[in-house]
């Protein structure tokens, strides 16, 4: 689980390169249309930066499209002026007029690379404001959306819109815009250009240009059938791979070395296949490319100089187009690939809209029909007729009913799958109940803002939850406002003071991102002391010793038993040994309860309970 | 990068192949920019006129000029030149070449003459030549326009010659790219198929080389790291091979002939170039240099961003309970503001190269034709050969960008080069004995243990201390103690997973290093603490150990298990798929069929390590149950945390910071073992004592 974790959390763990490849190839938009529209609505708010950006493409790209012809009419001079002077008309070069356009050719160079930089310079300025505010909307919704929708979607597909989708979306913002409005504005003006050095060689020029985008077409279409081939099969030996590694022990202990190596050997054969031929594929846009840029060549060389030899185009000329002639094979690559740029984008950004849309939990400020009194009567739950189920078809809790009294210890027990957690998560509206009601102190949970439900009631899980920061910051969570020394007194009387004293760093010691650098037992103490700190006046203990050993469990259990001091509280628990002197042990099965009463009395009663109970020890007088 | 180098060598003859077509593409490359010169000097300029003396001379002028000559001139003229007489051979023999030949004229045509012949012919007749022909007298020598014009006098069609020589070049310019293109595609093709193989030999190696790793190295190299040098490292090798069989031997060839052409066709400006070489390699160095740490930095930043989402996440619950939403934004909105103002400077610091490189080059094409227009003016130029420059400049600048190109990509491939080399060369710390030792069928399959120690390598204190015991066959031999007592490393040593420090561990009457690992685990059906189970179906993971297994075993295996009713419910069977992690069924499920797994293999030793865990204790019971008619004669071993689980074991070990503090059975623990009756205690209600 630790290991697997890992991979999920890093960017630069195999599933997540994975992934993040996969999603470049990844499936297309379901709404096309919607998703474009609502990117554009996005970017509205940058309408103007994005104007400036496409007026600046403009110029920069015009007046790089203009230098060649210029420079071709510099060479048209100083050819003229050989041919001249062969013919013994003029003994030198008139240099004022090279001197001239070389002059205006470096500025037009010099603009052309400002505007160009100032463009992109812009640009990353949106994408990157878009991409933090798409991150940081994110991070918010996160907090707003119901856990009901985790059942079916897990944490990794939202690390992943945060990291590769979110990227995806600024990558071609910051690039993919611009390169698109210069390519297009390229080919126009070199078009342009083209025919008003001459007609004939333009033709034939415009020629050559379906030809290489065909070309280029069909190229970048089939390597992309491969690519995704390719990342399939490495998504396949990567799952091998990674089955094998996590469970090396029963390899070996089963000696299934050769198993794996044979099913290995089969993937990456196949993997090879794909690999050299995607590989190969893509190699070929370059030799392509320059087949159809150098026949151009060769055509407008050749054309170009039958036609100088009449006199209907320039050696300038000529040379002019064969610059432009070279400069439309990028562009034109580049508008090969706009829809697929178009497509990741759009497909990526569909994932994080969707993720924003989500629903999310109603928030609407209830009329306070009562203000609550805090300090009043507090602790009185009630559950009435609760029906409740994950999924429509199938139910968990089955008109649950119960009514629990102030500083009443109540414990919940039944087998896996009972309904026990359920309970829990219902009491914090994490889930909202399908019918019936539950009511603190007689008010319905449903008529309370979830904020203030949630300040009485304080949770301690099975699964200990701390974050990459000091102990001290990890106990204040349960009240940001307290002090240090209310953090300290908290952690005394949770037995948390004597150990944090041995750590190195005492109270300031960071929990590292793994949160394995202090044992189980010690994560659960300190979630405790987070609790007691927050001081509520309902307390759940969901599995709370479940994953300490038995020693740890006594330790912990003296920690509760100080925390439960006058509080309501609920304790599940599978191991019983820890709920024998419970105010009320409410035995749970299918959604219901099945028994409730005092340890002892369950007991006599013979029920479910005693044979849980004794289901621990049955098996004493017949087996190991 | 070299450390793999010998991954190339049953490549060779492909990749000596390769090269030389890489060397015919660059040669391909070269000769272009020089007939485009050709055709703007000859085809254009010249008329297609591409010799300086003229090829064919009326017998009046050569008469005329031979005037003008001295004897031994005249000796050199007229060997150079052949005379078309009234010889029906001769005429034949030219006539296809010059269709202005008739009966009527005579004419000297030039025989074939060597280049330094040329040049003498030219000194000697140049002059004279224009005395005799140019009646204008403009000009001091002769030169391409004097002899058109002379041909055009003779009524030769010049513009037919000037188109098919233009022609003619065109299509050698063509033939030229198709050779070059050719082989840049069988470049392609080679360098993918070297690339491709490379990366699946390291791959295998790799793989299998992991395979025997050991726990040792396992607790070395994370699996996490493991799997990413498998995947991620291999294929940063396999683009790096392809890229570096097409551009490593093109690029110097590219640069060094383009300089050599260059310098041919102009020395004098070859300063050009080398300046815009230096300002572009120093405008991308100090670039990288500024960006290059930051890059590291985002990195870090983006594995910040992922772990507090991932907290964020999986702490909802929590988070929520405490009212923690608002911390969390800001938390977040801290981080992420840090990378985006990480990004905006490292994206903008990029976006310098690109332009500034174009300027680069424009501003280098614009100085080669400012300098190369005075070049001309001189005469020590002409305009073809300044435009082929031109050409040769972009092939130089894009060498030395593809170059430092490489330099930039090498450096990342060579430490995923290293990180492949680490695995390749680390040595495995068990291994088989040299002549191992067999097991003797009859011997029981006991386990014994002799003053066994233990420790991690970097430990500094012994995990196990002084154990000793005998798990006997037939017997049920339990282990128990606190979390971290050593429960599962003592386990680990009879599988061999460790290597013991001091003592003896015996399996069957044989000492576990002296027989084969594979022998040695052939014997034992291991279940561990955290299941594991493959992708696949229920059936090939049942028969992961024992893949002869029939039906019937399988079906019993499940049932003892206590896995039929999931396996029953399913409308596959045996056959219900088994997805990665075995995300698909429950802990608890994923757990008896472990279990039934490894009594599939039906071994002679039961390794137990905290098997029953995710079972609720009705579950738990019943399969204990079964499981009592299977393992008669066999060698059990039990690790468990419940004290209900082993209460009836025929011999129970209690661990406590890896020394063993109480042996015997549930009852005399009882009396005479503190740390056993602590945990009774805390488990089990007086009356259950």
């Amino acid at each position: 689980m630790e290991k697997y974790k890992k991979n999920n959390s890093s960017p630069r763990g195999p599933m997540g390169r994975q992934q993040r490849m996969m999603k470049a190839h990844g499936p297309k938009a379901k709404h096309f249309k919607k998703t474009l529209k609502k990117l554009i609505d996005y970017l509205k708010v940058y309408k103007f930066s994005i104007l400036i950006v496409i007026i600046f493409t403009i110029i920069s790209s015009t007046f790089n499209i203009i230098a060649p012809k210029l420079l071709g009419n510099i060479t048209t001079n100083i050819f003229s002026s050989v041919m001249k002077m062969m013919d013994g008309d003029i003994t030198k070069i008139d240099f004022s007029y090279i001197k001239k356009i070389t002059l205006i050719l470096i500025i037009f160079y010099v603009i052309s690379t400002i505007f160009n930089y100032l463009q992109r310079y812009i640009m990353v300025g949106v994408s990157m404001k878009v991409s933090y505010d798409m991150r940081k909307n994110i991070s918010k919704k996160i907090n707003k959306i119901p856990l009901k929708y985790f059942d079916k979607m897990n944490h990794g597909e939202v690390l992943s819109i945060i990291t590769n989708d979110i990227d995806t979306v600024n990558r071609s913002l910051s690039h993919s815009l611009s390169q698109i409005i210069t390519s297009i504005a390229t080919v126009i003006g070199v078009v342009i250009m083209m025919f008003s050095i001459n007609t004939v060689l333009a033709l034939v020029s415009l020629l050559i240009l379906p030809i290489s985008i065909g070309f280029i077409t069909f190229v970048v279409k089939r390597s992309q059938n491969l690519f995704k081939k390719q990342q399939d099969y490495l998504g396949h030996i990567n799952g091998h791979i990674e089955e094998i590694f996590s469970s090396h022990l029963i390899v070996k202990a089963f000696n299934g070395e050769k198993k794996g190596l044979d099913k290995f050997n089969v993937m990456n054969e196949e993997l090879y296949d794909s690999a050299w031929k995607s590989q190969f594929l893509s190699s070929l846009m370059m030799p392509i490319m320059s087949i159809v840029g150098n026949i151009g060549y060769v055509v407008i060389a050749v054309l170009g100089a039958t036609l100088a030899v009449n006199g209907k185009i320039s050696v300038g000329g000529i040379q002019a187009f064969i610059q432009y002639v070279r400069n439309l094979s990028h562009p034109i690559g580049q508008i090969a690939n706009i829809s697929n740029i178009i497509q990741q984008t759009i497909a990526a950004s569909e994932r994080v809209f969707e993720f924003l849309e989500e629903e999310e939990i109603d928030n609407v400020e209830f009329e306070k029909k009562e203000k609550v009194d805090i300090d009043k009567n507090i602790g009185y739950v009630n559950f009435k007729n609760v029906h409740f189920g994950y999924d429509e078809n199938k139910v968990i809790l089955n008109n649950f009913s119960v009514n629990i009294m102030k500083g009443q210890k109540i414990a919940i027990v039944g087998p896996t799958g009972a309904g026990k957690t359920t309970i829990v998560k219902l009491l914090m509206r994490y889930y909202d109940v399908v019918s019936g009601s539950i009511s603190i102190d007689g008010i319905n949970i449903r008529d309370m803002l979830r904020t203030e439900l949630r300040t009485k009631i304080s949770m301690v899980l099975q699964d200990t939850w701390l974050y990459n920061d000091s102990i001290m910051e990890n106990i204040r969570y349960g009240r940001l406002d307290a002090t240090d020394k209310e953090v300290i007194e908290a952690s005394v009387i949770c037995h948390v003071d004597n150990f944090v004293k041995m750590m190195p760093d005492g109270y300031n010691m960071i929990i590292n991102e793994d949160v394995n650098n202090m044992s189980e037992g010690q994560k659960q103490l300190i979630t405790i002391a987070r609790a007691m700190l927050s001081d509520p006046k309902i307390l759940i203990f969901d599995e709370a010793t479940s994953s300490v050993d038995t020693r740890t469990e006594a330790q912990i259990q003296i920690a509760m038993n100080r925390l439960m001091e006058n509080k309501t509280s609920f304790i599940i628990a599978h191991r019983l040994s820890t709920i024998k002197n419970a105010d009320l042990i409410l035995v749970m099965n299918n959604g219901d309860i099945v028994e409730q009463g005092k340890h002892l009395e369950l007991l006599e009663l013979n029920g479910f309970y005693a044979k849980l109970y004794n289901a621990q020890f049955e098996s004493n007088s017949n087996d190991m | 990068m070299f450390k793999l180098k010998g991954y190339l060598k049953p490549f060779i003859l492909l990749i000596i192949v390769t090269i030389s077509l890489v060397f015919l593409q660059a040669q391909m490359d070269l000769a272009l920019p020089g007939y485009l010169s050709n055709i703007v000097n000859i085809g254009i300029q010249n008329e297609g006129i591409s010799e300086n003396i003229p090829k064919i001379i009326k017998s009046d002028d050569m008469n005329k000029m031979l005037t003008l000559a001295d004897d031994k001139e005249k000796s050199i003229i007229l060997e150079s030149y052949n005379y078309i007489g009234d010889s029906k051979e001769m005429h034949d023999k030219y006539i296809n070449d010059y269709s202005i030949l008739n009966q009527n004229t005579k004419f000297y045509i030039i025989k074939e003459i060597s280049r330094d012949d040329e040049m003498l012919l030219f000194k000697i007749i140049s002059e004279k030549f224009v005395i005799v022909v140019d009646d204008l007298n403009k000009l001091e020598v002769m030169n391409v326009k004097s002899i058109s014009n002379y041909y055009k006098s003779l009524g030769i069609d010049t513009k037919e010659i000037q188109i098919s020589y233009i022609l003619k070049i065109g299509l050698i310019m063509i033939g030229l790219t198709i050779i070059g293109a050719l082989s840049s595609i069988l470049v392609g093709l080679f360098a993918s198929k070297i690339a491709a193989g490379v990366a699946k030999n390291l791959r295998t190696d790799l793989f299998s080389k992991i395979l025997s790793f050991t726990n040792y190295e396992f607790d070395n190299f994370s699996t996490a790291s493991l799997i990413t040098r498998c995947t991620n490292d291999i294929t940063q090798i396999q683009t790096v091979v392809a890229m570096m069989m097409r551009m490593m031997f093109y690029a110097p060839l590219m640069g060094i002939g383009g300089i050599i052409k260059a310098l041919n066709k102009s020395a004098s400006m070859s300063w050009i170039i080398a300046l815009a070489v230096i300002v572009l390699l120093g405008v991308i160095i100090v670039i990288f240099s500024i960006v290059m740490p930051k890059f590291k930095k985002i990195q870090k930043i983006i594995d910040k961003i992922n772990l507090i989402t991932r907290e964020h996440l999986s702490g909802m619950m929590v988070i929520r309970a405490f009212n923690n939403q608002e911390f969390e934004e800001k938390r977040f909105d801290k981080t992420n503001i840090e990378l985006t103002n990480l990004n905006l400077f490292t994206n903008r610091t990029m976006s310098f190269l690109f332009p500034i490189m174009m300027l680069i080059m424009n501003l280098t094409m614009v100085l080669i034709i400012w300098v190369g227009a005075r070049n001309i003016a001189n005469s020590t130029m002409n305009v073809g050969d300044m435009m082929a420059f031109m050409q040769y400049a972009m092939q130089i600048i894009s060498a030395f960008l593809m170059l430092s190109m490489m330099f930039i990509m090498i450096p990342r491939a060579s430490v995923s080069a290293l990180r492949i080399a680490e695995i390749l060369k680390s040595e495995i710390a068990i291994v088989d004995p040299i002549n191992p030792k067999k097991f003797v069928k009859e011997n029981n399959a006991d386990i014994i243990f002799e003053n066994v120690y233990f420790k991690y390598d970097d430990a500094l204190e012994y995990m196990l201390k002084n154990i000793n015991f005998t798990a006997k066959e037939g017997e049920i031999t339990a282990i128990i103690g606190p979390t971290g007592s050593g429960k599962t490393t003592l386990v680990n040593l009879i599988t061999r997973f460790y290597d013991v420090n001091k003592g003896k561990i015996k399996v069957k009457n044989r000492l576990v290093s002296e027989v084969n690992q594979s022998e040695l685990r052939d014997l034992i059906g291991y279940i561990p603490q955290k299941t594991m189970l493959f992708s696949g179906t229920v059936e090939s993971n049942l028969k992961y150990g024992n893949s002869n297994a029939n039906n019937k075993l399988l079906l019993n295996s499940i049932k003892i298990a206590q896995a039929e009713n999931f396996i029953v419910e399913s409308k596959d069977g045996i056959n219900k798929k088994i997805s990665q992690s075995a995300q698909n069924i429950s802990g608890g499920e994923k757990q008896r069929l472990s279990i039934a797994r490894a009594l599939v293999k039906n071994p002679e030793i039961y390794i137990f390590d905290d098997s029953f865990s995710a079972l609720d204790f009705k579950t738990d019971a019943l399969l204990r149950k079964n499981l009592k008619g299977v393992i008669v004669n066999k060698t059990v071993l039990v690790i468990a945390q419940r004290i209900s689980t082993i209460k009836n074991a025929d011999k129970i070990i209690v661990l406590d910071n890896g020394e063993i503090v109480g042996n015997g059975t549930h009852d005399e623990l009882m009396i005479n073992c503190n740390i056993y009756q602590e945990i009774a205690n805390s488990q089990l209600s007086k009356e259950e004592l």
